[in-house]
């Protein structure tokens, strides 16, 4: 007789079960060796010295309504003074009776941004419902027109001013930042040089003076008489510094293009714009997406340094209501809140490009 | 060969050549290819046939000579570099198939965007030529979920949805494991049988064999020979084309 190795093919097995249940997973990630085990117990009491006075702070004793900061005193939070301020801090010293216009101007915003995050809308469509948007958004802020009263831009405050510098401020800065990464990649010597030039130049200057030069300076080289408003110098300073920060970002998504990607869209007669557009951007975007969140982020709070030229943002107005005599001792409270709102945008915006990121990837996965 | 050889040539190089800075990578090179001929180029790794092969559609560029494809010249004019790109279908070794599109949108691409196809017609023909290369199923899966040899099948289709005179092979199937390349080789040889006017760098000699009008060995930038497989397998002229065939076909 023969030997006869395996002639039925080998039983197919479920993969070997780790230890389960709630003790299993709390021995494997939490309790795993002693140095672990004493990390975790260190982690644990950290946590129950400092959560449950801040709840009491923030909850428990907080103080939602009062006359004023001397009625809080001794209590925890003082959220009346939030509550007192609110309307000043979303609209500042836009004109109260219209404040229901910058209401609406936010509302269009936060609607578009959310109908941004629907895949089935991409493309020609939602950029015209930004643009039809904005075009709201610019009529219910100036006036003017269908009988609403002219309000000028030096009147705009608090969260509208903050939500159009930023958006309008990354909706431009990003298609100039991708002008720039391609240029500075270009095979023509004198576009090369202007767009690294212009890099280094903006990315060697802080924010702060780019703005200064636009409110001081600008206006010493302009002719007299003619003035350009504030808040327009503003964003495009805004604007220049960004793309400059994200045209470095986008160049690292180029470079990392395989040369095959190049010949192949050449070999099939592509131009230099198709092949740009349909094979070289939409990979080297999918790749840069992390870092290019991360600008994106970081542009949105730094609109917060608009009021270094006498333009009041959302902490603008936060810091203005500050100075008001009746409520004294209230910062703690008012920069919770300020930072609590900047959190929730810029959460928003990494939640959001995680979903890019899996949508684009899609390819790529096996 | 002498009936291909009394019409004008599709493809002409006359004196080419080439350096990679001091390196002289393209020597003298003529070559005619006539309508419908079959041409396979051979010869040692650093020889310069893929950079030939990639002068014809101007992936690289020559310094010295004339290359003239269907009847235009390639010189630095973009233009012209366009129009015999449209005429001149290229099959890589590594694929570069466009990862972020599915296989059909791929083969659409071109069409639509250089031919100004509709979108209809040229979804029409995309499936005809992936039932061509027998993987009509793959229609709406990425290149990164196929095999190499599928990939390989997809960007030859993807050359022929643009209706190419010309294909050009830089060896298409190096880069593939030793199972899937009959099948790359098979498509290869019915596209042969078909009439189509082919350059292809390949060290598959079973494939030469069958399908070359004529076998062309490169050496160190320049061709060394040329000839009928026949002829060339059985009784290389040069000492060099001896050497190179005992190498390849010792075992």
């Amino acid at each position: 007789m023969t030997d006869v190795t395996q002639q039925l093919p080998l039983a197919i097995e479920p993969p070997p079960r780790a230890a389960s249940g709630l003790i299993g997973w709390l021995r494997a990630n939490l309790f795993s060796s002693a140095f672990n085990s004493i990390l975790t117990l260190l982690g644990v009491a950290f946590l129950a010295m400092t959560i449950p006075p801040f709840i009491r702070w923030a909850v428990v004793d907080a103080v939602w309504s009062a006359p004023n900061s001397r009625a809080c005193a001794g209590a925890g939070a003082c959220w009346a003074f939030i509550h007192e301020k609110f309307r000043f801090i979303l609209f500042g010293t836009y004109p109260y009776e219209e404040q229901w216009r910058p209401f609406w101007a936010v509302l269009i915003f936060l609607a578009l941004i959310l109908a941004s995050c629907d895949r089935r809308l991409w493309g020609r469509r939602l950029v015209l419902l930004w643009l039809a948007g904005l075009a709201v958004v610019g009529v219910l802020m100036w006036g003017e027109v269908f009988g609403l009263s002219y309000v000028g831009t030096e009147l705009w405050s608090g969260l509208p001013l903050t939500l159009i510098i930023a958006v309008v401020g990354i909706a431009f800065a990003f298609p100039l930042a991708i002008l720039l990464a391609l240029g500075r990649r270009s095979r023509l010597p004198a576009v090369r040089t202007i767009c690294v030039a212009y890099i280094e130049l903006i990315r060697g200057v802080p924010l702060i003076t780019v703005l200064f030069m636009a409110s001081v300076m600008l206006p010493l080289f302009l002719p007299t008489g003619v003035t350009i408003d504030k808040l327009l110098r503003a964003q495009v300073a805004l604007i220049l510094f960004a793309a400059a920060y994200l045209a470095e970002v986008i160049r690292g998504g180029l470079q990392a293009i395989p040369r095959g990607q190049i010949e192949a869209a050449d070999a099939l007669g592509l131009g230099y714009w198709q092949r740009t557009r349909l094979i070289v951007l939409p990979q080297a975007l999918a790749m840069v997406i992390p870092p290019l969140v991360n600008t994106f982020i970081g542009t949105f709070k730094d609109t917060t340094l608009v009021i270094i030229i006498g333009l009041f943002d959302l902490l603008g107005t936060i810091n203005a209501s500050l100075n008001d005599a009746n409520w004294r001792g209230t910062s703690v409270e008012a920069y919770v809140f300020a930072a609590v709102f900047y959190f929730c945008f810029c959460f928003f915006m990494s939640r959001y490009s995680y979903m890019l990121e899996r949508e684009f990837n899609k390819g790529r996965r096996r | 060969m002498t009936a291909l050889d009394q019409e004008t040539p599709i493809i002409e190089l006359r004196g080419v050549d080439k350096w990679y800075g001091d390196f002289h990578v393209l020597r003298n090179i003529n070559l005619d290819v006539a309508k419908g001929e079959r041409v396979v180029v051979c010869g040692p790794s650093g020889s310069g046939k893929s950079t030939m092969i990639r002068c014809i559609n101007r992936l690289e560029d020559h310094q010295r000579g004339q290359i003239i494809v269907a009847g235009i010249e390639l010189t630095s004019d973009v233009k012209n570099v366009e129009a015999i790109r449209r005429e001149v279908g290229m099959v890589f070794q590594q694929f570069n198939l466009f990862p972020h599109l599915t296989v059909l949108e791929n083969l659409t691409l071109a069409p639509i965007w250089v031919r100004k196809m509709p979108k209809k017609e040229a979804d029409e023909t995309a499936r005809l030529y992936l039932e061509r290369v027998r993987i009509p199923e793959q229609a709406d899966k990425y290149p990164g979920q196929l095999s190499g040899g599928q990939q390989q099948r997809v960007a030859i289709a993807r050359s022929l949805c643009m209706k190419p005179e010309i294909m050009l092979f830089d060896e298409p199937t190096s880069a593939l494991d030793p199972e899937m390349i009959k099948e790359v080789l098979d498509v290869m040889i019915e596209l042969a049988e078909e009439g189509m006017t082919m350059v292809c760098v390949t060290h598959e000699m079973g494939f030469a064999r069958t399908v070359a009008d004529t076998m062309v060995f490169m050496d160190r930038g320049e061709i060394v020979e040329r000839g009928p497989p026949k002829e060339f397998f059985a009784n290389p002229k040069s000492d060099r084309t001896k050497l190179f065939l005992s190498q390849i076909l010792a075992h």
